[in-house]
């Protein structure tokens, strides 16, 4: 067990792979892989089990014997540019799959991971990105027990895609957050203002001319999760409004529990700049994009103790409710405007397009 | 933000509501004229809060809904060029052609960029001089002073890789054409409050007088809308047809003359084609002889294009204000965002865009029974 208490940064005095770009010889299988492998995502990513080193990873089957249910997403992660204020592409990738899992409300354990890297790539950005996962899958507490490297031709890959696998166990006695057990009467929250990763990434793309302050909010939110599960508070749903923003993810569960989602438009939080991004490029901040805020939805009666649960959490400091939830227009999720009235609120329908004038 | 926030106050709107409820005896119908107000309308539920004897019909002011299919074709058409970096605002991407729309060229290999100011467009044929550059110049009068600069700037510049695909529309033009057509229904006008404040007010007293219609330059956040439609109907109630200011933070009568000096020196106003309505005579800027090096279409022969719109779209009816999205039996059904059958559906300032995604269906939630 000593193996597990040697602190990654520690391990690492190897110096980075000889080449100051990735080679298609990285991805080859050969010396050159394993030299990557070796010293740069091993000592990173650092566990027992991935040292093991065989071709799968092998973990003890008590975990999960003993857990109510057990959680799989996976998710590729495609994103420019890589690095972005408030995060990076590894960053993100271990984020995702740790909320994903954690939306349902289970612990997430375990994250296997592939690399597809542009030849020609600089090893140095490569351990950038890799040590920013590692740090990400520490603070969630999950560890990458499996990993593959493929190196594409140039121009094949924009760069470097990540695809992350993870598992995640639902402790016995839980009842797991599902998108059909919304109900009406519940209330609907949100751990923190809407649109700062869609807006961070648009304008670090620069082909904006939009400078802003706003960092993405790309964050690992099992944290937030099991702290509202120990409030006692019933969670019906949760979910991370990634892309299509709030209104993607509000659409999706209205649909799947049949139920209707009644936002206030004046309790939806978002920062002042993202709000005037949104008002330049004539984007609906509800269609933008989040990596670090989840949607939660519980009884009425349980509002307090959720809330009080998310503010004593670094994510879920800003939490606030924003609406209710009805029995009628079934599938429909309508938003009470500033001015009182009321409309609905759409998917947004394909990529986001700045509007002409 | 904070001038807009002041503009968007609930408990003043309600108390505009209550005037125009209050003075609003007799049946009238107003057509906001720009797409962005019609959006502004349906987005806030301004729209559903009017008195019944209001009716709001939507106006042809949304740029992309007016663009005639065949100058869509032609676009596809130089977008599908090996040689060709086509650039556009990015509304134009979705709009579909008889044969696609700019997306599905992209996605099959033709370079088309979406720029969010037409000097960058410039900047891109700068960048690239062994490329043909082609930028979409579409728009009304807010987007002709940028569009016309970047053509000036290109001869400036002597880039001899840069042209544009030309498709603007001024509004007066179509304002008389809409008000001269036996079919007509609209009483008054909102104005177009940014196509005001590039041109000014000066050319609408005429058609006022025409046609004995008030005409109010209104704003685009719902206290200057509500605000529109008071004095819209403060003038229809007492027999008035004039021309008046509800937009003043932004507009002036003469309008910015340095941006219309920029359109005058590129652009000529002529007969134009307006998509789903026919042609309007002087409602279209074209390029002047100085600039006619910068045309697209004489620089490159795309042949023969043969444009097919849709039997089933009624959106010329719509853009005059004679029929409504929802009257249309393929809206919501056949015709949605993602499988339109007319550029209405498509746009960020559509009307029928504007209905599917903020008033289909019930909007009215209820308790649990």
């Amino acid at each position: 067990m000593s193996d597990t208490a040697r602190s990654p940064d520690r391990t690492c005095p190897l110096p980075l792979p000889h080449h100051d770009r990735i080679v298609l010889g990285h991805g080859s299988g050969g010396r050159l892989t394993a030299d990557l492998v070796d010293r740069l995502f091993k000592p990173r990513l650092e566990n027992p089990v991935l040292r093991e080193g065989d071709d799968a990873a092998v973990v003890p089957a008590g975990a999960l014997a003993e857990s109510g249910e057990v959680a799989l997403s996976t998710d590729a992660h495609i994103v420019r540019p890589l690095f972005f204020p408030g995060g990076d592409i590894g960053r993100l990738s271990i984020c995702g799959t740790v909320n994903d899992l954690a939306m349902v409300g289970a612990r997430p354990a375990w994250i296997a991971a592939a690399f597809i890297i542009e030849e020609g790539f600089a090893t140095e950005d490569l351990d950038r990105i890799v040590r920013s996962a590692a740090a990400a899958a520490r603070e969630a507490g999950v560890t990458v027990i499996a990993g593959d490297t493929k190196v594409a031709e140039r121009g094949a890959v924009d760069g470097l895609f990540i695809t992350t696998t993870g598992v995640g166990l639902v402790p016995t006695g839980r009842r797991s957050a599902r998108a059909n057990r919304v109900e009406p009467g519940d209330a609907v929250l949100v751990s923190g203002p809407l649109g700062d990763h869609g807006i961070a990434v648009l304008a670090a793309r620069g082909d904006l001319a939009l400078q802003t302050t706003i960092e993405s909010d790309t964050a690992p939110l099992n944290g937030l999760v099991e702290a509202l599960y120990a409030s006692g508070a019933a969670v019906h749903a949760l979910r991370d409004p990634t892309r299509g923003g709030a209104a993607a993810a509000l659409n999706e569960l209205a649909g799947a529990s049949g139920v209707c989602v009644v936002i206030e438009e004046e309790r939806v939080p978002v920062r002042r700049e993202v709000a005037a991004a949104c008002e330049i490029l004539g984007f609906d901040p509800l269609h933008v994009a989040n990596e670090g805020r989840l949607l939660a939805f519980v009884p009425e009666a349980d509002v307090d103790r959720t809330l009080a649960a998310f503010h004593a959490q670094p994510y879920g400091a800003a939490a606030c409710r924003i609406g209710r939830v009805e029995a009628t227009p079934a599938g429909r999720v309508l938003l009470e405007t500033g001015i009182g009235g009321t409309r609905i609120v759409d998917m947004p329908s394909g990529e986001l397009l700045p509007r002409i004038c | 933000m904070k001038h807009l926030t002041e503009y968007r106050d609930g408990a003043l709107v309600r108390r505009v509501l209550d005037d125009i409820t209050r003075e609003s005896t007799r049946p009238a119908v107003l057509m906001e004229v720009c797409g962005g107000q019609t959006h502004s309308f349906v987005r806030s539920g301004l729209d559903r809060m009017l008195p019944e004897t209001i009716t709001l019909v939507h106006g042809p002011g949304c740029p992309v809904c007016v663009t005639p299919l065949e100058v869509v074709d032609r676009a596809l058409a130089l977008a599908r060029r090996p040689e060709v970096i086509f650039t556009s605002f990015g509304d134009m991407l979705r709009v579909p052609g008889t044969d696609g729309d700019l997306f599905s060229v992209r996605a099959a290999g033709g370079d088309v960029r979406v720029v969010y100011s037409p000097l960058d467009a410039v900047t891109i044929a700068a960048e690239n001089p062994d490329r043909e550059v082609v930028f979409f110049a579409i728009g009304f009068e807010t987007t002709a002073p940028a569009n016309a600069m970047s053509v000036a700037e290109a001869k400036r510049q002597g880039l001899p890789n840069y042209s544009v695909l030309v498709s603007h529309a001024c509004v007066p033009g179509a304002m008389r054409a809409i008000l001269g057509d036996s079919h007509n229904r609209v009483q008054a006008f909102l104005a177009a409050g940014h196509v005001c404040a590039v041109m000014g007010y000066h050319e609408y007293p005429p058609i006022a007088r025409e046609f004995e219609v008030p005409i109010v330059v209104t704003g685009f956040e719902p206290v200057d809308l509500a605000h529109g439609v008071l004095t819209a109907v403060r003038q229809l109630e007492s027999g008035r047809a004039e021309v008046e200011n509800a937009y003043g933070r932004v507009v002036s009568e003469v309008g910015n003359v340095e941006a219309q000096v920029l359109i005058n020196e590129v652009f000529e106003l002529g007969d134009r084609v307006w998509r789903g309505i026919g042609m309007i005579p002087a409602s279209g800027l074209h390029l002047r002889d100085a600039y006619r090096d910068f045309d697209a279409c004489a620089r490159f022969d795309v042949g023969a294009v043969h444009s097919e719109e849709s039997a089933r779209c009624i959106a010329g009816e719509i853009l005059q204000g004679r029929r409504k999205p929802t009257d249309c039996a393929a809206f919501g059904t056949e015709c949605t965002p993602e499988n339109p059958l007319g550029a209405t559906m498509v746009s960020s300032e559509g009307a029928c865009a504007a209905y599917y995604r903020y008033e289909r269906g019930p909007v009215c939630a209820g308790r649990v029974p």
